[in-house]
């Protein structure tokens, strides 16, 4: 057993430590952030601990490593479900979570779309909602998730260099006008800060950072916590279930541990924060005689409103080498189209970020499916090909939701997640626009072939217990509290009331420390 | 760990792909264990000589016969033709589907039926038949469990190999170090970003 780095722990019965369930890029944030401010917590995390120096430069090797591999199902017209009917989202079972894998693209959401069913009206089939909080009151926070990430081009840090795949990028944009295009704002340091190095170009930012320049709460704030003497960290620890009292209260959680059996931690408080599918199925399996539609789901928007950003990906061939391999991953950005036009015919907006993917990923994701020889054509342009993926706000849709899928059980015999998704029209129009726009970037760059390729499974979920101002509308307040249960926290990114544009970590961080100040708050106030 | 199968189209997690690298040289105690075999020599020209410890290769397979690998090797190279990549790249598929013929008796089934339906259709031998018959044939099956099978394990085992590397050009663990001081921004038929644009190369 490795050394975990735990300076204490905490017993079963302790009644009066805070539960946190999940480490990434949410709940590492916030147990840390807690445990700062001397509140005791337990991070149960269900993935193992998995050291930089573990990491594999191997994409699938990786990925057998890092991701979330226990069942899911899907279903709906998403092409996802027909290409990869049990992988319906790319994230992480392990320390940290997702934020191992990240890319490191940090944007802040902008004004107006935290205001979407004002500012886009009442879409037909949309179930859009305005959050219940905005830009203004966010930013103070913002700022520091900034400061604490190191993300680029904020704080005085200098932008990350470019490399082959954004030069290819860069000369597109200009070529057709665009005016927002740079290295971006990324959580990888450009020069070496907060005792950590600085990125070392290897183009591994899926499978883990071996350097530790891109921010990951597994060797940030996790460590940092656990040095408090107030965050006991549990691994191996899956969360089955959430217990609550006569009165309504979460009391305890139960989990299997690291040999399988089932554990009771009491609790005084509990935060979710398992990634959009874990946490709506770990309330909808915690069904109680009181709650018997899952926890605090009287609103039944819990599971609903499932968004994965509307992504697709454009790579194009050109004449010469351009091994988009070589550097970080997401590499450059163009911000340009991510306004509200509804000129273009679509509400809401999208980015347009340098992506690349190793020889084995390229294959799978090219055109899942396909073979002969245009295929063949395709993977023979490799060294040749830049690529971009294209990142815009989806719709949420009441119909788009996790439900538990009864006839299909994990390995600890609980149901597992389905995941329902059909894309709404407006995103259908702004995915073609983008194949459009992206393809005009590498035209005017010269490629002389490009292609477009379908979404992945999803690497961004998002909304399925979004907060709201009425407690009819969704399932927690701006503070991540559920409305029904005051001692019942979401931390991570099924809160947000709608996707935005942007990619959604640095909010996830951002609202786990607005959460973070309000937990200490209720508890000196003695309300939870 | 369970597979993570993700789909009967797409090989996204099955099983833990072939290892890296040109396969096994034969070894005499190999031989005696082995039920087929399969052999090739490098072409002279070839990039990936440098890979491999000498230029013939063999694949000893346990649960396959050597015609069966042939004409799995030969029905690989219509689904994903790539005319230039040898056939040891080609027969790292075979490896795998070897592997999972031995570890499953269904996928051992499968594919032998399969192998048996060439065979009937290429009247004994389909590795006798024109190729652009093959071609058909190959066409042809598709959506049957054995092309299922056979495409969704090539598309991973053909393309994550060493060899397969440095043939497309991709650097794989190559980059474990980084780029920085190696090759880092490299490309020359375009003009640098603007400084603002980009950033600064951290001092080595
Ligand atoms: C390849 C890739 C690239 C990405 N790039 C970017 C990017 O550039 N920018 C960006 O903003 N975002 C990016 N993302 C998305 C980003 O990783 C996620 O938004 C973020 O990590 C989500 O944080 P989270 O806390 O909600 O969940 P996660 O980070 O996924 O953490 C959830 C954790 O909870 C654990 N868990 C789940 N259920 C249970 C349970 N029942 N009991 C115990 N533990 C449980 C999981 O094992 C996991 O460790 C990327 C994602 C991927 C996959
Ligand atoms: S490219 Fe940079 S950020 Fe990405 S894995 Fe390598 S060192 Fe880490």
């Amino acid at each position: 057993m490795p050394d975990i780095g735990n300076k204490k722990t905490f017993s079963l019965d302790d009644a009066q430590v805070m539960v946190v369930i999940g480490s990434g890029a949410g709940g590492g944030t916030l147990a840390a952030e807690l445990a700062k401010k001397g509140i005791d917590v337990v991070v149960l995390e269900a993935g193992k601990l998995t050291s930089r120096g573990e990491f594999l430069p191997d994409e699938w090797a990786s990925f057998g490593q890092l991701a979330w591999l226990d069942k899911r199902t899907t279903s709906g017209s998403w092409r996802v479900a027909r290409d990869f009917p049990n992988l319906p989202a790319w994230i992480c079972k392990t320390v940290g979570g997702t934020s191992v894998h990240w890319a490191g693209a940090s944007l802040r959401i902008q004004p107006h779309e935290f205001k979407a069913r004002t500012t886009y009206g009442n879409l037909p089939g949309a179930n859009l909602l305005d959050w219940p909080l905005t830009r203004v009151e966010l930013d103070p926070y913002y700022t520091r998730a900034e400061d604490k990430m190191g993300v680029t081009r904020t704080h005085g840090i200098a932008g990350l260099p470019g490399n082959n795949n954004f030069k290819v990028m860069y000369a597109g944009a200009s070529k057709l006008g665009y005016k927002e295009c740079s290295t971006g704002h990324m959580a990888i340091n450009s020069a070496a800060r907060d005792g950590r190095t600085h990125c070392f170009q290897r183009g591994f930012c899926f499978q883990g950072c071996r350097f530790g320049a891109k921010w990951s709460t597994l060797y940030t704030e996790i460590p940092e916590g656990q040095a408090t003497g107030h965050l006991e960290l549990r691994p191996e620890s899956q969360v089955v279930r959430i217990e609550h009292d006569k009165a309504g209260k979460v009391t305890a959680v139960l989990y299997h541990d690291a040999a399988g059996k089932l554990q009771r931690q009491k609790a005084r408080a509990v935060a979710v924060a398992g990634n959009s599918i874990e946490t709506p199925r770990l309330l909808l399996n915690s069904a109680s005689a009181k709650f018997s539609d899952g926890l605090a789901n009287t609103s039944g928007q819990v599971g609903r409103n499932y968004m994965r950003h509307t992504t697709a990906s454009v790579y194009a061939v050109f004449d010469h080498k351009v091994e988009m391999y070589k550097g970080t991953t997401m590499a450059g950005i163009i911000s340009d189209e991510s306004r509200f036009d509804p000129s273009r015919g679509f509400v809401g907006g999208f980015h347009m970020e340098t992506i690349s993917l190793g020889l084995p990923f390229y294959a799978a994701f090219l055109n899942p499916g396909a073979w002969g020889a245009d295929f063949a054509r395709a993977m023979d342009g490799y060294a040749h090909t830049a690529g971009m993926w294209i990142v815009g706000e989806d719709m949420p849709r009441e119909t788009n939701r996790i439900t538990l899928n009864h006839d299909v059980k994990d390995q600890f015999g609980i149901p597992v997640a389905n995941v329902h998704s059909d894309d709404h029209p407006n995103d259908l129009a702004m995915r073609d626009y983008g194949f459009e726009r992206g393809e005009a970037v590498y035209r005017a760059a010269g490629a002389r072939q490009t292609y477009r390729v379908p979404p992945y499974p999803s690497t961004h979920n998002l909304g399925t217990c979004r907060m709201s101002a009425k407690p009819a509308d969704g399932v927690c307040n701006s503070f991540g509290q559920t409305h029904d249960i005051p001692n019942l926290f979401i931390s991570d990114g099924s809160q947000f009331t709608t996707g935005a544009a942007e990619n959604p970590t640095l909010t996830i961080v951002t609202l786990a420390l607005r959460q973070a100040d309000h937990i200490a708050e209720q508890m000196r106030k003695g309300a939870i | 760990m369970e597979s993570p199968v993700v789909s009967d189209r797409d090989p996204a997690g099955t099983e833990a792909p072939v290892a890296s690298g040109a396969p096994i040289a034969p070894t005499r105690r190999g031989l005696l264990h082995a039920t087929g075999l399969l052999t090739g020599t490098l072409a002279l020209s070839s990039a990936l000589a440098a890979l491999a410890p000498s230029r013939s290769w063999a694949l000893e397979m346990k649960g396959l016969s050597s015609h069966q690998g042939a004409v799995l090797l030969a029905f690989t190279r219509h689904l994903y033709p790539h005319p230039h990549l040898e056939d040891a790249v080609y027969a790292l598929v075979v490896k795998e589907l070897d592997s999972k013929a031995s570890a499953d008796a269904a996928t051992k089934t499968t594919l032998a039926h399969g192998v048996a339906q060439l065979d009937a259709i290429g009247s004994g031998d389909w590795l006798k038949r024109a190729k652009p018959l093959q071609e058909v044939d190959v066409v042809s099956l598709q959506g049957t469990p054995f092309f299922t099978l056979v495409r969704s394990t090539a598309v991973v085992a053909l393309y994550n190999n060493d060899m397969a590397f440095a043939h497309f050009g991709y650097g794989g663990k190559k980059g474990n170090d980084g780029y920085l001081y190696k090759g880092f921004n490299d490309l020359k038929w375009l003009p640098n970003p603007p400084a603002a644009a980009s950033g600064p190369i951290p001092k080595a």
